[in-house]
Parts: structure tokens; C-alpha cells; sequence
């Protein structure tokens, strides 16, 4: 994690108001700042989402490509996740800096993504054993302002919302090679259904209570956390516990219970918002990085 | 609880005043190709025209042109008043972060001893140095002398200066806070407000004040009143610097007093904290403050 250094006194601070339930901005503990959500910005991808959460920004760029899929499972496509920490986000991301943040990412959406459940990649495979559909997405960290997992994974599912994958056609005859058609019509895409898709919602633990969306003062207090990868519908298919403290068990579930209320609720509210922009259709003007 | 996800709105600035005055440009823009001028800060003779290299207002003085950027790091002046965060503890020298290109430094002899004695600073009091200040420790000071790489030199020889205790630290564009006579401000809400000209702006319950030198710092809880003024305040001090409005006393009170019907985590959304701002400038022309 990108570290602030705080003094003792800000410290305790923002550990006694999270007891009091009002945090720094005015927040409570349950509540997230603001997201500003775009996508299909990037037209050289094959979906992507921008997503600013507060100073977090995250840009996600979705290329499809066609592989052989993997030996040991012939009849699915797969996801392939690749982060990068840009070195415009924090001066220590330098060089192989941001890698361990990197991999810890890329590992958690790996597992998020895992559950047989959340993503038909079955319909990704086109040919059992010789031809499939390889999802690359990039995630490109470009602002560091706290709570880098959750708008990462959102940005995700957004990028994934946005994939069109165009129509492909397989021939075979007999004895002959194997033959591809690709639709003419460039709006012949097919789209991947996300409602099931994960996000990430990570709990801070700081002094005795736990809070969502930590800002990074917030996460200089904190001294483990616990991210899990919770659907809309209110499952949970991955957990990590991060950070040197411990946490004991009974707020372990607690923590989970409110996981789940507050992932479903980010869940629902990041479709309802998908499918506003896509009624917009082509008429919506990309705002990108222009402020 | 309420998540918000929405559409990027394309965020405008508030309508600026017509004034002919002012010049915006961006880097790469010519100036003049009047090869009368001086070449001045922020700005690079190219193919015998002036050009900016900054996004700012251009400033003439005389023959000299130079170009005020709007978001840069912060470059010192002496008498300055600054927020900033202790980095590192060195030999006989602090290293501060005051959002300048350089750290700035604070020598052990510029500062106050505990208890304000007045003497030399000993072999002791250099080992004592962390248990003064230590890293991540927020301090208020005074630029006492800008050296000739631009490296600030600070100084804490005043009561009004030296550690800060329970507060929130707020980052601004430094160009946005205004020069005044004074730079701490106790608001009528009960809230304790320094504006750094670096851009950092410290906020403080008054209650936690105490004349100890600032080394001794008050732990106890702050009330849950003092903390919504803070939040109060630290929300719309962004929301005027997200529309690029100038920090003083009066702009955030006004910011203040128009945020009141609203609860303090609302003037997180966008269109709110632009509303409070537009209505705080509205009131700042019609109160004649320019």
C-alpha cells in the first residue's frame, strides 16, 4: 500500500471518530465517497472502464483474443488479469516498485474470478481443446487516494460490462483446417453476462470497529483488513485478510455480514448505473481525463 | 447506507468573470513574438516568440513576462506561514514537507526548547530530537530564509508556531491560498484554521489548545460537535478548491455558512460542493470582496 506518514495526534483522531461513527469527511463507517464510472472510452480495446473514487483512479482496458485454451480444462475460455501501478500514482511505484501491490491484486482478482458461478466462461470456448476466447484485462493504476481493491474490481466489472466480442463463425470440414468467419457488421458483437461478477469490498479494521472505503489516512491507521469478493446476490467468493493485526473470529463474521449488505448494495447500484449509460447509447460524449 | 456509482459529469469551472485583464494560457502557447520582452518564470523563447511552458496567468511587469501557474509545487517566500510534515529527523536538522520542490529544513536552533528556555542547544538536546518532533509529526512554522537552491529554512521561534496536535491536514494548490496579515484564523464555529501559504491547510478544535510550547499533545476525544464543524469545514475548503476559488477567512466562512443546510457528507458529492461554492462567490462579489 501507498503509506502517509501520520503523527500520533491524527492518528488518534481518526481512530476516535471512527468510534464515534463520523469519520474525517463526515461519512459513517458504512458508507462510500462518490464514484464517477465511465466506459468504452478506449476504442483500440475491446471494452474498458474508467472509474475515480474520490483521488482513486483506475482505468481498465479489456482485449479479446483468440487462443488455444488450457490442457486441462479443453472446453473453457479464460479471464487473464494484469495490473500495473503507474509511477504518476505514487513516486514509489518506480521501477519493479509497485509490483508486490501489483501481484496482490492481480491474485485476488484471479480468485474472485474463479467461482465456476460468477462468469460463463464455457460460452468463451468456440472449438473443445484447439480454440477459445482469452479476456486480457489490464488494470492501470493512475491516482492513489485510498481504497485501491475496491474501485479496481468495480473498474473490472465495468470492463467487462463494456466487452463486445465480435461473432465468430467455426468451419470445419472434413480433413480440412479449421476456418473462421467474422461477422462483416461491426455491431455483430456478443456481450458477457456480469450480474454475477464479483466486486471487492474491503473492511479496514481500525481500533475496535471496522469501516468500507478507507481513505488513505484511514489506511495508514489501519491495521488489518479483511477483502472479499461478494456478489450481487450476496455470496462471497473469495476472502483475504491482509495487514499484520489480527483479527479474532466473531468480528471475522461481523465483518462479513456487513460485507455482504454493503457489496450487494455496490453490486446494484454499479449495474443500475451500466445499463443507464448504455441507454445512452452513442449520443453520450466520452468525458475521459478532460476535467 | 447509500452508494453512490454515477456518470461522469463534465465538470465546468464557475463562469469566470469577463476581465481583460487576465491572460490564460497553457504550455506551448505564444505569448508575444514582440522580441521587446525579458523572458521571465514560466516561460521559453522559441522560434523568436515568447512561449509559456505553464498552464497559468501571465504576469508583465514592465518589460519581464512571466507566467503564474495555477497548479504548482509550492516556492517560498520568507515570512511565509507554512503547514508541513516532519520526513525525516537528521543531525541538528528536521526535514519537513511543505509541497515544495525540495524539503525544507528546520535546524535544532530554530526551533523553541520545551518551556521556552533561551540558550544553546546542547549535545543533549540533539539526542532529545525525536522525542520533540519525530517523523509524520505535523508542524506550523514561519520560512525563515530561502537558500540559494531554493531549499526552505525554516523557523518554530514563536508560541504561535511549533508542533500540531488532533486535526486534519487538507491539501490545496498552493497558488489558491490567499496572502493576508494574518494566516490562523479562530472561526466563529469553534474551529482553529491554518492557511498555509503551501497549500496545507490544518484544521483543530480550539479546546486541544494549550501554551505548552506545542510540544505536549492533547490525546482526549474530541466532541462530536467539534467534529462535524471539522468535517464541515475540511469539505467545503475542497469544494472551494475544486472551483479554483481563493482560500481566506472570509471565502470559508461564507462556504461555511451557505453548506449549513446541508449535513456535512453530502458536500462530498459534486454538484453540492459546487453549488456552495458558486453561492460563496456569488456572495463575495455582492459583498464586494474582490
Amino acid at each position: 500500500m501507498v503509506d502517509v506518514n501520520l503523527s500520533e495526534a491524527e492518528k488518534t483522531f481518526i481512530v476516535h471518530g471512527i468510534q464515534d461513527n463520523f469519520r474525517e469527511d463526515g461519512r459513517s463507517n458504512e458508507e462510500y465517497r462518490q464514484m464517477d464510472l465511465e466506459t468504452g472510452l478506449m476504442s483500440n480495446t475491446s471494452g474498458s472502464a474508467r472509474l475515480r473514487l474520490a483521488n482513486t483512479e483506475i482505468l481498465v482496458g479489456v482485449k479479446a483474443e483468440l487462443e488455444e485454451p488450457k490442457p486441462e480444462k479443453p472446453d473453457v475460455g479464460r479471464l487473464e488479469f494484469f495490473v500495473d501501478c503507474s509511477a504518476n500514482a505514487a513516486p514509489e511505484f518506480e521501477g519493479r516498485g509497485g509490483e508486490e501491490l501489483a501481484t496482490e491484486m492481480m491474485n485476488l482478482l484471479y480468485r474472485a474470478y474463479s467461482a465456476s458461478t460468477v462468469l460463463d466462461v464455457s460460452s468463451l470456448c468456440l472449438q473443445s481443446g484447439k480454440l477459445c476466447w482469452v479476456l486480457y484485462v489490464d488494470v492501470l493504476l493512475l491516482e492513489c487516494g485510498g481504497n485501491l481493491f475496491d474501485a479496481a474490481s468495480i473498474a473490472v466489472k465495468a470492463a467487462l460490462f463494456n466487452t463486445k466480442i465480435p461473432s465468430v463463425k467455426v468451419r470445419q470440414e472434413e480433413g480440412e483446417e479449421t476456418e473462421l468467419e467474422v461477422s462483416d457488421d461491426p455491431y455483430d458483437v456478443r456481450r458477457l453476462d456480469v450480474s454475477a461478477a464479483p466486486t471487492v469490498l474491503t473492511l479496514s479494521k481500525i481500533g475496535h470497529n471496522h469501516i468500507v472505503d478507507a481513505s488513505q489516512k484511514e489506511e495508514a491507521c489501519c491495521l488489518a483488513r479483511l477483502m472479499m469478493a461478494v456478489t450481487a446476490s450476496g455470496s462471497v467468493t473469495a476472502t483475504v485478510k491482509e495487514g499484520r493485526g489480527s483479527l479474532d473470529p466473531d468480528s471475522i463474521t461481523e465483518m462479513m455480514q456487513v460485507g455482504k449488505r454493503v457489496g450487494k448494495a455496490v453490486n446494484e447500484k454499479l449495474l443500475e448505473t451500466l445499463k443507464e449509460e448504455e441507454q445512452k447509447g452513442l449520443k453520450r460524449k466520452t468525458v475521459g481525463f478532460l476535467r | 447506507m447509500e452508494v453512490d456509482i454515477r456518470l461522469p459529469a463534465p465538470r465546468g469551472r464557475l463562469a469566470a468573470k469577463e476581465d481583460d485583464e487576465i491572460t490564460l494560457v497553457t504550455p506551448g502557447d505564444v505569448i508575444t513574438s514582440d522580441t521587446g520582452f525579458m523572458r521571465g518564470h514560466g516561460t521559453v523563447m522559441e522560434d523568436d516568440s515568447l512561449k509559456s511552458t505553464v498552464a497559468g496567468v501571465v504576469e508583465r511587469v514592465n518589460k519581464l513576462i512571466s507566467v503564474r501557474p495555477l497548479k504548482a509545487r509550492y516556492t517560498g517566500e520568507i515570512g511565509d506561514v507554512i503547514v508541513g510534515r516532519v520526513i525525516e529527523v537528521g543531525s541538528r536538522r528536521w526535514k519537513v514537507d511543505v509541497h515544495a520542490k525540495l524539503d525544507a529544513v528546520l535546524m535544532l536552533s530554530s526551533v523553541n526548547l520545551p518551556g521556552g528556555e533561551l540558550r544553546r542547544r546542547s549535545e543533549e538536546d540533539e539526542r532529545m530530537m525525536r522525542k520533540y518532533l519525530q517523523e509524520g509529526d505535523v508542524i506550523s512554522a514561519e520560512v525563515q530564509n530561502v537558500m540559494s537552491d531554493g531549499t526552505l529554512s525554516l523557523h518554530t521561534r514563536s508560541l504561535k508556531y511549533g508542533k500540531l496536535g488532533q486535526g486534519v491536514l487538507v491539501p490545496v494548490p498552493p497558488s489558491l491560498v490567499k496572502r493576508r496579515k494574518t494566516h490562523f484564523h479562530t472561526l466563529p464555529c469553534g474551529v482553529k484554521i491554518i492557511l498555509g501559504n503551501n497549500g496545507y491547510i490544518w484544521l483543530t478544535p480550539t479546546v486541544t489548545e494549550s501554551n505548552t510550547g506545542g510540544y505536549e499533545v492533547d490525546l482526549s476525544p474530541v466532541s462530536r460537535g467539534d467534529r462535524e464543524e471539522m468535517a464541515r469545514l475540511r469539505n467545503c475548503v475542497l469544494a472551494l478548491a475544486e472551483q479554483k476559488m481563493l482560500l481566506y477567512d472570509t471565502s470559508i466562512m461564507y462556504a461555511y455558512e451557505e453548506s449549513l443546510k446541508f449535513e456535512s457528507k453530502v458536500l462530498l458529492k459534486s454538484e453540492v460542493a459546487s453549488e456552495i461554492a458558486e453561492l460563496a462567490q456569488q456572495r463575495l462579489e455582492h459583498e464586494g470582496y474582490k
